[in-house]
């Protein structure tokens, strides 16, 4: 390959979609996304749709990299990874993945909805999870908990995916890339774990972490 | 973020005061001024809009540069200033930044504040784009400062919250003191207004003849999907466009490969004639792609009545636009590819995927007002009563299992809702919920109108010592200014007392009995009583202990669940648990709990 990743986003355009409930830590991971484009010299929109409440709802985040890029939103059907931190939000957003040309990377756990406790539905997210295996797109779970417990902070699950997507080519950028976002944007001491939860994410991809 | 870039904007244009009152998609401007201040900027949290307009506008009046930052709606309060400002106008450059929020995403209504630019005969300026409003907003003081009038500026939610790079540069004017200087001119009399307002007509067809060079003001002719300057083919199609909706296009067009004309309207008002005749010269169709109100598409029907252009306008007049919502790039492909007779493009259909569960936003996990809530609902159990509630994070306890929201109109109208109802049915009771925030904004005078009418009604402070939907921003209530300098702290409950409040009573809400008690007394006491819940919002506090459920005691009777509907109480598996990443302590579902499995987690 002679184009350097730039010249490559400079024709045509990235759509990376993230999703899943507010607290998450969905607007970050696309932000460090963000923050890497820029720092590739690549021109990059972001947009967040987030409803009323400050918690809870669903939330999905737009990232649009290359300079062919006009509207804020990415378009149904164009997405190259669908970055989903909860099953249920991955197939509610899969319609902009790219199809046969992307990736859906999913944390495993379910986060229930309040109208599933009081509607006395039980969710786990295995029936999405399980709709997700079977669409005949690539998809890469990452078992978010192992992570969480391994680095010893709930707040990684978002770099994890991040190193899954990376690792399995869709996001655009490498580990290595991400790697030298979060050491210089994050604070000195949520740097090491977060170094590692994008290490054990990339490992899911690779078929070595389970 | 837009927002950051209006707020840079304006800084780089020297602007001397920034008054606002946070609403969604417009409170981060106002942050980003104090965030980035040189500081020789003077901003403000002013308690609502009107008073906000008004000081802007005193500022402007001695000089300095100003702007007032609000949504949509907002706009709606400060109306009565802004129309008499527009006849009497201002020294220093003055801008009125109202963010509308198509869709609508967060709002009550979805207004367009270029049909309120119309109306009030002041000079909006519409941008594509973060990088645009950077841009624009700089053009914005300029324009208002050579026309001695303020300008409205308006992004919308996907300006204000897309984010992308910008260079911003050194300051091109620097902020200096005011003098104002005394004269007729500012003291607004039926003739002065007159005279004015014959200037303001007379002025406004002028400025539109100029803003037809106005840079942001654009014909662009597209072939095969790209932007082309000097294009062999003709076209007899165009798309006429403004705000996001032009990125839409743009991004159509592109998808489509297809040959267009595009008119991109910067300032929908005055609209820029003389060019949208040269861009509707020679074309047989034009699509009108805007969100809200059909601004550009009635403009364009005038001109081409007035010039006598042969040439059909799309749009939602005609029907071929939706006339409520916002646009997507899917729907303003499919107007585009119909507008040229081409295929739209194929969107993927996932029809046998499973539907996910709706999650609607919830009150937080730990959120006080649940408990509030709650303990009304429990005083009042088995009572006629209607719950008046108004706008805020509290707007959510209408939802099931609470159901305690039985009215919203707008900031301010719960109380004095309130008291409608309890003149034409006097036999219940009728409470009104009211944030602190939305108490200063316009609850106050609704207090005043309840004491002085006799009414019979039992208001409720939901006190969570913060301005928490719009992203916690200060108020009057705190004892600190949006500068973060202290200030006199204003006590809700000696406002009550000082209005003539015949019961005012402060208490804890996550105390459930001794609410429940309180909101009796209240309710026992008659005329204006008032209850103060006192607890502040988690995001502005530490946790409480981590609450778990002893599954030896839990009979998976579910009473916790479905009385409070708090998001951290889940059942899977037959057994109910509580999510301590989501839990913050408020201990409320332990009180609940009929079988005292529920406390703190060892």
């Amino acid at each position: 390959m002679n184009d350097s990743p730039a010249a490559v986003l400079d024709r045509a355009v990235h759509d990376l979609i993230f999703c899943g409930v507010g607290g998450q830590g969905i607007v970050l991971a696309s932000k460090i996304v963000a923050a890497t484009a820029l720092a590739a010299g690549c021109p990059v929109k972001t947009a967040e749709t987030i409803g009323m409440a400050q918690r809870g709802g669903s939330v999905t985040s737009h990232v649009r990299i290359g300079r062919a890029a006009h509207a804020p939103l990415v378009p149904l059907g164009s997405a190259s990874a669908i970055i989903a931190f909860e099953p249920a939000e991955a197939v509610r957003c899969l319609p902009y993945l790219a199809p046969g040309r992307g990736a859906v990377v999913v944390s495993r756990r379910a986060v229930p909805p309040v109208t599933a406790a009081l509607t006395r539905s039980e969710y786990d997210g295995s029936e999405m999870l399980g709709y997700l295996r079977e669409c005949g797109e690539r998809v890469i779970v990452v078992d978010g908990d192992v992570v969480c417990a391994t680095c010893g902070s709930p707040k990684v699950l978002n770099t994890a995916l991040l190193g899954a997507a990376a690792e399995a080519g869709v996001l655009g950028f490498s580990t290595d890339e991400i790697e030298a976002t979060i050491r210089c944007t994050l604070p000195e001491r949520f740097v090491e774990m977060n170094v590692q939860a994008l290490a054990l994410g990339a490992g899911y991809t690779r078929g070595d972490s389970e | 973020m837009g927002n950051h870039a209006i707020a840079a904007g304006a800084i780089r244009a020297g602007v001397g005061v920034v008054t606002g009152y946070p609403g969604t998609p417009s409170s981060e401007i106002l942050e980003t001024v104090v965030k980035r201040n040189p500081g020789d900027i003077y901003a403000e949290w002013s308690v609502n809009e009107k008073v906000a307009l008004e000081v802007a506008a005193g500022a402007a009046y001695a000089g300095v540069r100003s702007m007032v930052t609000m949504k949509q709606v907002g706009l709606n309060v400060a109306s009565d200033p802004l129309m008499s400002l527009a006849y009497i106008g201002v020294k220093g450059g003055m801008v009125v930044v109202v963010a509308d929020d198509p869709g609508p995403i967060s709002s009550q209504t979805e207004q367009d504040t270029r049909t309120f630019a119309g109306y009030a005969k002041l000079p909006v300026l519409d941008p594509v784009s973060p990088e645009e409003a950077f841009e624009m907003i700089q053009d914005a003081f300029e324009l208002s400062e050579r026309l001695g009038m303020p300008v409205l500026f308006r992004p919308t939610t996907r300006v204000c919250h897309g984010y992308a790079p910008i260079e911003v540069g050194e300051r091109t004017h620097e902020p200096g003191a005011g003098a104002f200087e005394k004269g007729s001119r500012w003291v607004i009399f039926p003739r002065l207004s007159y005279v004015n307002h014959k200037a303001i007509e007379e002025r406004l067809p002028v400025l539109a003849a100029e803003l037809s060079s106005y840079r942001f003001n654009t014909v662009e002719e597209v072939r095969g999907g790209a932007l082309e300057h000097d294009p062999v083919r003709a076209v007899t199609c165009g798309i006429a466009t403004g705000g996001v909706s032009y990125a839409y296009a743009r991004e159509a067009l592109s998808m489509l490969g297809a040959d267009c004309r595009i008119l991109k309207v910067g300032t929908p008002h005055p609209f820029p004639v003389d060019l949208a005749e040269r861009f509707l010269r020679g074309l047989d169709e034009v699509l009108v792609l805007e969100e809200l109100d059909p601004v550009i598409e009635r403009e364009l029907l005038m001109v081409a009545a007035e010039r006598r252009i042969p040439v059909t306008v799309l749009g939602k007049r005609s029907g071929h636009t939706e006339r409520a919502g916002e646009s997507t790039v899917e729907s303003v492909a499919a107007a585009t590819a119909a507008l040229l007779g081409v295929d739209a493009p194929v969107v993927p259909t996932c029809s046998s995927a499973p539907q996910p569960l709706a999650r609607p936003p919830v009150l937080c996990a730990g959120c006080p007002h649940r408990a509030s809530f709650y303990a009304v609902k429990r005083a009042m159990r088995g009572k006629k009563a209607v719950f008046s509630g108004d706008i805020g994070c509290y707007t959510l306890g209408n939802a099931a299992p609470l159901e305690m929201v039985d009215t919203c109109l707008c900031m301010g109208a719960g109380v004095t809702i309130a008291q409608g109802l309890e003149r034409a049915e006097p036999g219940v009771t009728h409470f009104a919920f009211i944030g602190d925030s939305t108490f200063f904004h316009t609850g106050i005078p609704g207090v005043v109108n309840a004491v002085y009418n006799g009414t019979d009604i039992v208001l409720v402070v939901l006190d969570n010592s913060t301005t928490a939907m719009t992203g916690h921003q200060t108020h009057p209530g705190l004892g600190r200014t949006a500068q973060g300098e202290v200030a006199e702290r204003i006590a809700i409950a000696s406002v009550l007392e000082a209005l003539g409040v015949s019961h005012v009573e402060t208490c804890d809400p996550l105390r459930l009995e001794e609410a429940e008690a309180a909101v009796k007394r209240a309710v026992e006491a008659g005329g204006v009583s008032a209850v103060i819940f006192e607890s502040p919002c988690i995001a502005v506090t530490a946790p409480g202990p981590m609450h778990a459920i002893d599954q030896d005691l839990c009979t998976d009777c579910q009473v916790c669940i479905q009385r409070l509907g708090c998001p951290a109480i889940m059942r899977a598996g037959g057994v109910v648990s509580i999510d301590t990443s989501l839990c913050y302590g408020c201990s409320i579902c332990a009180q609940v709990c009929p079988t005292g499995a529920i406390g703190v987690a060892r």
